[in-house]
């Protein structure tokens, strides 16, 4: 059969099924094959918050999104190129973000009477018969009878055959995009070692659905995405919250104590907790406690003792932490408090992202109780971010709080990984004894205003600490009026005297001083990376600078807002970033919010700053 | 400040006495409040088993014994309410080599606090539980607390409680602490031997103390402390001892199937060999025990409030569990290649 290869710059599929149907590892695997091909990418998982919503429906559609392409990738894309529709409810779902003439992966076992009435067709109607699809190249394939016929020969009962099918889909993804089994097959022998039957089977369908491009007819074009001009170097595919385990552990190393974290299982903070709770060899102690609250308390209770003490939460916990947080800031001791965030309020949308916790951050306490944030801008840069607000919290002996969110958390990219040796090593010291004999004073501070740590167990500086108000310097409980008002100002020069310890605010698209700034922070960094480089192509005077410190802002931003007429705060959020920046800086800056549980297109932002331009 | 005294006298051990193990603070409880007894009783347990006070540490929550620790020579922490477990829990896991005691009360540890004691007890970390038990709000001048009576009028219940009190006891064995005892300010010699064995346990000890607030609730437990009937209210446990009570121990308890009933040693019909022998390993029988609780001053022919070691079990400590899994995970898989790690198993070369 003839067969052609086109190459394509850019692809972006989604993959959609039921919650039950394997997307999220079937759109994992894909990833993981074209990272390795050397395409740059973006991901972005996107499920319903229960854990098997009834299957076949519309609120129980699961889909994986993954752009690619060989020039740079900041988002995970705006309209699909290849759609992958396990049933009729997936199609339907997903139907309005197809770009004209894309392509649709049908699996026809999923659109019988009863799917599409679950997916809410009407009586007789059917989108594969009707025309709906007219303007799309349609390959319909019986995903399910494919693969029970593959696996005729197989022990495995019908339930287990037709799990395989996701392998199916996967196998002729592989296909038309010209790659080989070789990850995949990897994947799954490392991961089935143990159960020979199921291996065989899932690598039998996998195979079957490759071969299939090489015997259908509809099949006459594979693809072929070059790799990317990326920096060079060593890379590898990292989603959000791995790297931030990774970045955490890495800190800890590097300051030579032991991790303690102590968190509450919570979407979607969760896989912080399973991913350091596998480092036991790593000297990583990891406590599922009772509540949120016992979380964060067994966390300072470690600080304390000497360790790393670290909690992991979402919005809802991170409320329930305040008052301990509160704590800590008068303790004055080490804490990582990572939010990662979703829609709120309340339960809100526990699997969707929101950056609507930042004020929350900033202020949610009782009290005057200043705490540095940190945020992470992306998967890879959750790295990053995770080992600022370690050496933060060490360095100033206090709370950080580190902010990432959902699409973060679960999304994935290309990451060119450091080297342990190039990290720079994070200078701790415990209080000792004075060789004099004077008496320990624990909140005697040096010229960065922050107090030594003096931890039980060490002859000579025993001291109480607690949530009343310290008399200055010897840490005695004081009601004295001018001591507490001297102690806030205190608590407050400390933290903001850290923008010493930071780096400046760099513009990291565009000009750096011009007609319009696009001030983001966290995950919107994609978005405001690629339109920012789209508007300077057609020749705007726009830059792009991005926040990775918000609580102390970096020493140089005021001066950098003022060097543009405009400034626009892009937020999954009601407008928290430009409330702070205002009353910060009086500039009058303009917001643009969506607050729908998904990340900002590059359409919206697009639209939103041209409009500022013209 | 005060100094470290087990680091004077040019690195010679020094024997500490009581007053070694007090602060320079100024006390601030009322006078004639139970906690002063309390507090002078630990400094001089402290003291006499040779602790030293560098290696130990008092976590508290709020409340007014909460304010414990900033009257101890040790290290200290004066938590947020209901809370000190945590920090507890947390500080043992990072350096298990402490002697950590929390002090609570019956506001602090059973009521905001109680969905952590329940999860300290079952997990069973080695460090010691003192609640103080004055059935009243203190601090906040005199509401009514969990361990309050029924009916009791307060400033929060001017027609009367009608919240049914808990039974510390009974829920710290509902939530398989492995050592579970009651004593009381007014008898030192008492608390001071259960401080002792609470330290000695390995595990979480809870030591329930009934401590007289002399402002909101005076007297709660006289009829259990006076000496005029103190003989007939209270029973005191001792491990292979027969229950008996009374001001010269005519009277016993004997077990009726699983009914408790007092008899007459004086009436022929019943002697010593008739009792029941406290078994402190006895599971049910110290559920029994927990449940002698009838308040003397309403009730006729009230089983007497026991007092001493209700149970006492081992078994293996939280912090000992987490350290050994690490090692063990070390010793499996060798100290981790953190450069590994973050390389995982795929990666590819951009040239």
């Amino acid at each position: 059969m003839n067969t052609q290869t086109l190459e394509k710059e850019a692809v972006i599929i989604k993959f959609a099924g039921d919650s039950g149907d394997g997307m999220q590892l079937t759109g994992g695997l894909f990833t993981d094959d074209t990272a390795i091909s050397g395409s740059d990418l973006a991901t972005f998982p996107d499920f319903p918050a229960e854990i098997r919503a009834p299957a076949g429906t519309l609120a129980g559609v699961s889909g994986f999104q993954l752009h690619f392409g060989s020039r740079e990738i900041f988002t995970p894309g705006d309209r699909f190129d290849v759609l992958v529709a396990m049933n009729a409810a997936a199609l339907k779902v997903n139907l309005s973000q197809l770009r004209p003439s894309a392509a649709i992966i049908i699996n026809e076992d999923g659109f019988d009477s009863k799917n599409l009435r679950l997916a809410k067709y009407g009586d007789g109607e059917n989108p594969l018969e009707d025309g709906t699809l007219k303007d799309y190249e349609v390959i319909k394939i019986p995903v399910t009878k494919m693969t029970r016929e593959a696996l005729a020969d197989s022990p495995l009962s019908t339930k287990e055959k037709d799990r395989c099918k996701n392998m199916y889909v996967l196998g002729l993804l592989l296909w038309r995009y010209n790659r080989t089994l070789d990850t995949t097959q990897k994947f799954l022998r490392a991961k089935f070692k143990k159960k020979p039957d199921i291996l065989e089977a899932n690598e039998k369908v996998l195979m079957a659905g490759y071969h299939l491009g090489d015997t259908m007819q509809e099949f006459t074009t594979r693809y072929t995405v070059h790799p990317a001009k990326l920096p060079k170097g060593t890379y590898r595919s990292i989603m959000g919250n791995d790297a931030l385990v990774l970045g955490l552990v890495t800190a800890a190393k590097k300051a030579g104590l032991p991790i303690f974290y102590g968190s509450y299982p919570i979407t979607p903070a969760s896989s912080i907790l399973n991913g350091l709770a596998k480092y036991k060899n790593l000297g990583v102690k990891t406590f599922q406690a009772e509540d949120e609250i016992a979380a964060v308390c067994s966390a300072i209770g470690a600080s304390y003792g000497g360790n790393i003490g670290i909690t992991g939460t979402s919005g809802p916990g991170l409320a329930l932490k305040g008052e301990a947080m509160g704590l800590a800031v008068m303790l004055e001791l080490p804490l990582v408090i990572c939010n990662v965030q979703r829609g709120g309020p309340s339960t809100g949308l526990p699997t969707k992202t929101e950056q609507s916790d930042l004020l929350q951050a900033l202020y949610g306490r009782n009290g005057e109780c200043p705490m540095p944030v940190v945020s992470a801008s992306s998967p890879a840069d959750s790295f990053d971010a995770a080992y600022e607000a370690v050496r933060i919290a060490l360095q100033h002996m206090t709370p950080v709080i580190l902010l990432s969110d959902g699409y973060i958390a679960n999304g994935a990219e290309p990451w060119k990984f450091p080297k342990l040796a190039d990290i720079p090593e994070i200078k701790v010291e415990f209080a000792k004894q004075n060789p004099n004999g004077e008496p320990f004073m624990p909140y005697a501070r040096d010229e960065r205003r922050v107090r030594q740590w003096a931890i039980p167990g060490t002859p000579g500086l025993i001291h109480r600490v607690g949530g009343l108000e310290k008399e200055d310097v010897t840490g005695n409980v004081s009601y004295d009026p001018a001591n507490h008002e001297h102690m806030v100002k205190t608590r407050e020069a400390k933290v903001e005297m850290i923008a010493n310890f930071i780096p400046e605010q760099t513009v990291e698209a565009g000009p750096d001083n011009g007609d319009l700034l696009i001030l983001g922070w966290g995950s919107t960094f994609g978005v405001c990376q690629s339109v920012t480089r789209g508007l300077v192509e057609m020749g705007y005077k726009v830059g792009h600078a991005h926040l990775r410190y918000i609580n102390p802002f970096p020493r140089n931003l005021g001066e950098l807002l003022k060097r543009f007429d405009k400034v626009l705060i892009p937020e999954i959020n009601n407008g928290q970033l430009a409330k702070v920046i205002r009353d910060k800086y009086l500039v009058p800056v303009k917001q643009y919010n969506k607050i729908q549980g998904t990340p900002i297109t590059n359409e919206e932002l697009y639209e939103a700053a041209i409009g500022l331009l013209v | 400040m005060s100094v470290d005294l087990q680091n004077m006298n040019g690195g010679e051990p020094v024997v500490l006495k009581s007053k070694d193990f007090a602060t320079d603070q100024d006390v601030r409880w009322c006078p004639g409040c139970g906690d002063y007894s309390i507090l002078k009783q630990v400094q001089t347990v402290l003291a006499d088993l040779g602790k030293k006070p560098h290696e130990t540490v008092f976590i508290s929550g709020i409340g007014c014994s909460s304010r414990f620790p900033y009257y101890m020579e040790t290290y200290g922490m004066h938590s947020i309410h209901g809370r000190a477990p945590g920090f507890a829990v947390g500080l043992k896991m990072a350096n298990p080599n402490l002697g950590v005691w929390m002090i609570t009360g019956d506001g602090d540890g059973l009521s905001i606090g109680g969905n952590h004691l329940m999860h300290l007890f079952r997990r069973n970390f080695d460090l010691n539980v003192i609640l103080f038990n004055n059935q009243i709000y203190g601090l906040t001048k005199g509401q009514y607390s969990p361990t309050s009576e029924e009916n009791k009028r307060t400033a929060s219940t001017p027609y009367g409680s009608i919240d049914h009190p808990v039974n510390p006891i009974a829920f710290a064995l509902g939530t398989d602490a492995t050592f579970v005892a009651r004593s009381m300010d007014r008898d030192t010699k008492h608390l001071k031997e259960m401080l002792a064995k609470a330290d000695e346990h390995k595990g979480t000890s809870f030591l329930e103390v009934y401590q007289n607030c002399n402002i909101f609730n005076d007297g709660a437990f006289f009829a259990f402390t006076e000496k005029a009937t103190k003989p007939d209210t209270t029973i005191f446990l001792e491990h292979g001892q027969p229950l008996v009570f009374g001001a010269n121990n005519e009277k016993g308890i004997r077990l009726d199937g699983f009914t408790p009933k007092i008899v007459d040693l004086n009436d022929s019909n019943f002697s010593k060999d008739d009792l029941w022998i406290h078994d402190e390993t006895d599971l049910i029988k110290a559920q029994i025990l927990s449940r002698f609780f009838d308040d003397p001053t309403t009730t006729e022919n009230a089983l007497p409030r026991p007092f001493g070691i209700f149970y006492r079990t081992e078994r293996a400590c939280y912090e000992d569990l987490l350290f050994s899994q690490i090692e063990s995970a070390t010793a499996s898989l060798g100290e981790g290649d953190l450069d590994k790690i973050i390389a995982g198993s795929n990666t590819w070369e951009i040239k």
